[in-house]
């Protein structure tokens, strides 16, 4: 699996995505520019109550608006549906109880959005208003009726990997921190939109901005209560997804219902503030971290508690808790780890995944808990860092199995590009710089719904003429699978990219990839689309070595042609070979499938955090602090990402690039916050995010360690390099002014704050009481007994 | 509500002059999209604030979702759709493509036109001067710096007749 760069020829190239031209012409088609004849369009009333009973909805003065062809309540789509199978608390209408200010309760379809938007307002509902949940504190003191069931709490979770209690007793250096991580959104430029239609023979399509229509297919399935095979989704290309498109949306599910209802294709397209309020992003997280080392900074145990403020549903909670748990031990030798973590109900827009899924708050909390720590302890904190790396092809002690670190090279690329080491200790007034380093998935170990099946599979057919047919589940979110799956197959077969012909995201006619999610498309489908490729490979290269008298093994598929290794004036034309192979065999065709390596660990909880490979990335930020205004700019960033290989290097610095800029923004800036009950900034002017004049320099390197089990080595790029950058700036803004700004977004008034605070810092001082269950000490991996 | 009242405007989009019966309520942005079928104009907010729906008028950026098209009347529209000439893409474009400067695409109509106007203006305009322009089109997946490289190569190729 590890072929050398010099014997590729598209695998490694910056190469012109597949997509580009369709891109840069305005032809690519996204969701809202789908229109068909007789087109509807719906819209949703969505609840302007944080919390509240439904006492009574009349629809019958927008049933009889002229125009409106149909009203929806939560009567109409009873049946509760969730992206996890432990999370079915949504209803596309709510019935009973809103949960937050955005949650939907009705719907119209009417010939066109402004009769349907003046319907809206015909609707009459009576509510009785209850407290709202805004916080985590308020959540546990749970004043009022609960959100959900008895209690405001979602999830809990404690679990012990070794005695820690122990550990820190006999440790020679020990350090608390609590830091906070306030909530974001992904703000995809993209608002979600779905498109149905129902055709004569009672089959529903639905057309979608979704990164994960295998899910969406699912969930229709279910409220609908139709088979899935009289239903066909089509994700279009996401302009911009982040996480924010994977889960299952209530206008995904009430378009459907209304072009069942109507017969006519619905369009229902969010307004950008109801992307706002459909939301699944950062989840607000209080933690709490607890390190012992040695006197030499070697890493003995670790403490660690997380509070998640969840909002009003499950959605992908359950694996946002865990994962606040789940990493840290990926990035250093931890040889006793505790984590306990709650995840809590609020009246807020439900929070899910956002690029990094909550790794990236432990991320904040442990780079900058050791850069605290490094100070402490007269180590530099590169070096802290050096002395706690785990190794490859090793355990973490919560059973994370690692392959391929390129983690060390990554710290030597930054560390040595920016001079960290030298010119930290010499900034000029207000100038500082920051390190920090982090790991992440190439793709969740483990399915949404468990079972034996693959996570991934490719369909290839060729044509006769010499082009090839890839069909697979992945939708493009502007990450570049399509590019990934069309440079792979063309690098095995040996033809080019404009010869791969892609149908991806089509449930009808793509075998599966559960979805753009979790960093997961260039390990997974990659893997499918190379093991689908060799095979119809080896089919012609049997039929060619019969026609050249040779081994199938002499032979080598290069630039169109199937040709002998060592004589390549002997060969025949990729279309010869798929003829004499279709003359011989019938249609030429072949799949790939990828299912992930057993990887789960012994105990409850252990699905969240296995990954095929994991990325590492490090990064050094310098920042530029006007102590006067408290104002961060940030002149220069260094990055360094371990992709395993890079398919396409240009894409992946890209994907670099893009995570860069968006943590800049969670770090100085991004919050979804809320007064009284409403959502501060839905809007895209009060909502501040980076714009060009923010852009910092950026050195992107990419360090390869060619991943056994990636395809050609590969792993992930769309998220790691997140991860590492807004501890960094926290880290820089110490080295600049002294001032420990422990809460995300560190806007200027918190600069300002600490600088006229005594301890110099702004953060939480504590976590709140709450009781976790009793701890499950799980058992620990051979090579961390008795460690 | 009664069906809506329609008014005849004439718009010069991408250099050809149409006649539509439009509600005298919609925007340039809804008359491109949805009378016209010229989907490569976005929207992102739809008030104004992320220049997702930039179009030029006379060879200015301008908003679409802030315009109404009777005001228009006799002004030149271009569209994304309108770029590029003859068959060949603009060199933006190519440059945009070649350096991976569109990665999920809705962004890019808006980016390449306000980028074509500040070229039209000024044909080697430094990086400082790139960034001022494209500060009020929000992009959400590159960080930008893909796109100034693509300004700075298309510029660098002014009089290189397009692929």
């Amino acid at each position: 699996m590890t072929e050398s760069t010099e014997e590729l020829s598209i695998v490694g190239k910056p190469l012109i995505k597949p997509d580009a031209f369709s891109k840069v012409s305005g032809q690519t088609k996204f969701a809202d520019d789908l229109a068909l004849p007789r087109m509807i369009y719906g819209r949703i009333l969505r609840s302007p109550h944080p919390h509240a009973r439904i006492l009574r909805v009349d629809t019958s003065r927008a049933r009889a608006h002229p125009g409106v062809l149909a009203v929806l309540t939560g009567e109409d789509l009873p049946i509760k549906f969730g992206i996890l199978p432990v999370s079915q608390d949504e209803e596309a209408l709510a019935r009973e109880k809103v949960r937050y200010v955005g949650d939907p309760i009705a719907a119209v379809a009417a010939t066109d959005e402004w009769i349907a938007d003046e319907a809206l307002d015909l609707i009459d509902i009576q509510f009785d208003v209850l407290p709202a949940v805004m916080s985590i504190e308020q959540a546990i003191v749970a004043n009022g009726e609960p959100i959900h069931g008895k209690s405001n709490v979602h999830k809990t979770v404690a679990l012990e990997f070794g005695d820690t209690d122990e550990a820190l007793r006999a440790a020679a250096h020990l350090r608390e921190d609590t830091v906070f991580f306030e909530g974001n959104t992904h703000l995809p430029m993209e608002q979600h939109a779905a498109l149905a239609q129902v055709a004569a023979d009672g089959k529903l399509t639905l057309w979608t901005s979704s990164q994960t229509p295998h899910y969406v297919h699912r969930a229709l399935g279910k409220v609908l209560e139709m088979p899935m095979s009289r239903i066909r989704v089509i994700a279009t290309p996401n302009g911009g997804g982040f996480g924010g498109k994977s889960d299952i949306f209530s206008h995904e599910l009430v378009a459907a219902k209304l072009a069942l209802v109507t017969g006519r294709p619905v369009k229902i397209t969010l307004t950008r503030e109801e992307v706002f309020y459909a939301h699944r992003g950062r989840h607000p997280v209080l933690m709490k971290v607890k390190t012992g080392l040695t006197k030499d900074g070697r890493i003995t145990a670790m403490q660690f508690q997380s509070f998640l403020d969840g909002g009003g549903y499950g959605s992908y909670g359950v694996a946002s808790t865990y994962y606040t748990g789940a990493l840290q031990g990926t990035t250093y030798a931890i040889p006793r780890y505790r984590f306990e973590a709650v995840r809590f109900f609020t009246n807020k827009p439900p929070c899910g995944p956002k690029r990094g899924h909550a790794t990236v708050q432990p991320r904040f909390a442990l780079e900058t808990h050791l850069d605290k720590v490094a100070e402490e302890l007269g180590i530099d904190p590169v070096e802290l860092r050096r002395r706690n790396l785990p190794k490859p092809d090793s355990r973490t002690v919560n059973w994370l199995r690692i392959t391929s670190i390129g983690l060390e090279e990554c710290i030597n690329k930054v560390v040595e590009g920016s001079g960290f080491l030298k010119r930290r200790t010499a900034m000029p007034p207000g100038r500082g710089l920051g390190f920090a380093v982090s790991s992440y998935l190439s793709g969740a170990g483990t399915a949404i719904y468990w079972n034996d099946m693959p996570h991934s599979e490719v369909q290839l057919k060729l044509d006769r003429n010499g082009g090839v047919s890839l069909l697979c589940g992945a939708i493009d979110i502007g990450q570049g699978s399509d590019h990934i799956l069309a440079a792979i197959v063309a690098e095995v077969l040996g033809v080019s990219l404009e010869d791969i012909q892609l149908t991806t995201a089509d449930t009808d006619l793509t075998p599966i990839d559960l979805g753009s999610y979790s960093s997961r498309v260039t390990f997974m489908a990659g893997n499918a689309a190379k093991s689908a490729a060799e095979k119809v490979r080896d089919r012609l290269f049997e039929v060619a070595a019969r026609a050249l008298q040779c081994d199938p093994d002499d032979l080598m598929a290069r630039d169109h042609r199937i040709m002998r290794r060592n004589r390549p004036v002997e060969g025949l034309d990729f279309a010869q070979a798929v003829q004499l192979a279709e003359a011989q065999g019938g249609v030429v065709t072949g799949t790939g499938s990828y299912t992930p390596p057993k990887l789960v660990g012994p105990y409850k909880g252990a699905g969240v955090g296995p990954s095929p490979a994991y990325s590492y990335s490090a990064a050094v930020v310098e920042v530029d602090c006007d102590p006067r205004t408290g104002e961060v700019r940030v002149p220069e960033v260094w990055i360094a990402h371990d992709i395993g290989r890079a398919i396409n290097p240009m894409l992946v610095i890209g994907q670099v690039e893009g995570s860069v800029y968006m943590a800049l923004g969670e770090a100085l800036m991004e919050e979804q916050t809320f007064r009284l009950g409403l959502h501060k900034f839905p809007s895209l002017l009060e909502y501040k995010s980076p714009t060009a004049l923010e852009a910092p320099i950026m050195h992107t390197y990419l360090v390869e360690t060619i991943d056994r089990e990636g395809p050609f080595g590969a792993k992930e790029a769309g998220q790691g390099p997140l991860l590492p950058v807004i501890p960094a700036v926290a880290n820089a803004i110490y080295n600049a002014l002294g001032v420990r700004i422990d809460e995300v977004p560190i806007t200027p008034e918190k600069v300002l704050k600490a600088m006229h605070d005594k301890a110099k810092r702004v953060g939480p001082k504590s976590v709140p009481a709450f009781d976790f269950p009793p701890l499950i000490s799980a058992e620990v991996p051979d090579e961390w007994k008795g460690k | 509500m009664l069906i809506p009242e329609r008014v005849a405007v004439r718009l010069r989009v991408n250099g050809e002059e149409t006649a539509l019966m439009v509600p005298p309520y919609k925007t340039l942005l809804e008359v491109l999209r949805e009378d016209m079928g010229l989907t490569g104009t976005k929207h992102g907010c739809e008030l104004g604030e992320c220049s997702t729906c930039g179009v030029l008028v006379d060879g200015k950026p301008f908003l679409s979702c802030l315009s109404m098209p009777l005001d228009l009347e006799g002004r030149e529209i271009t569209t994304v759709e309108g770029m590029s000439a003859d068959g060949r893409s603009h060199p933006l474009q190519v440059a945009f493509a070649e350096l991976g400067a569109a990665q999920c695409g809705y962004c890019t109509p808006a980016m390449l036109l306000t980028a074509k106007a500040l070229l039209d203006r000024d044909p080697h305009p430094n990086r400082d001067a790139i960034m001022e322009a494209l500060a009020g089109v929000l992009c959400r997946c590159t960080g930008y710096l893909k796109i100034f490289e693509a300004v700075e190569l298309a510029a660098s190729r002014a009089g290189i007749p397009a692929r």
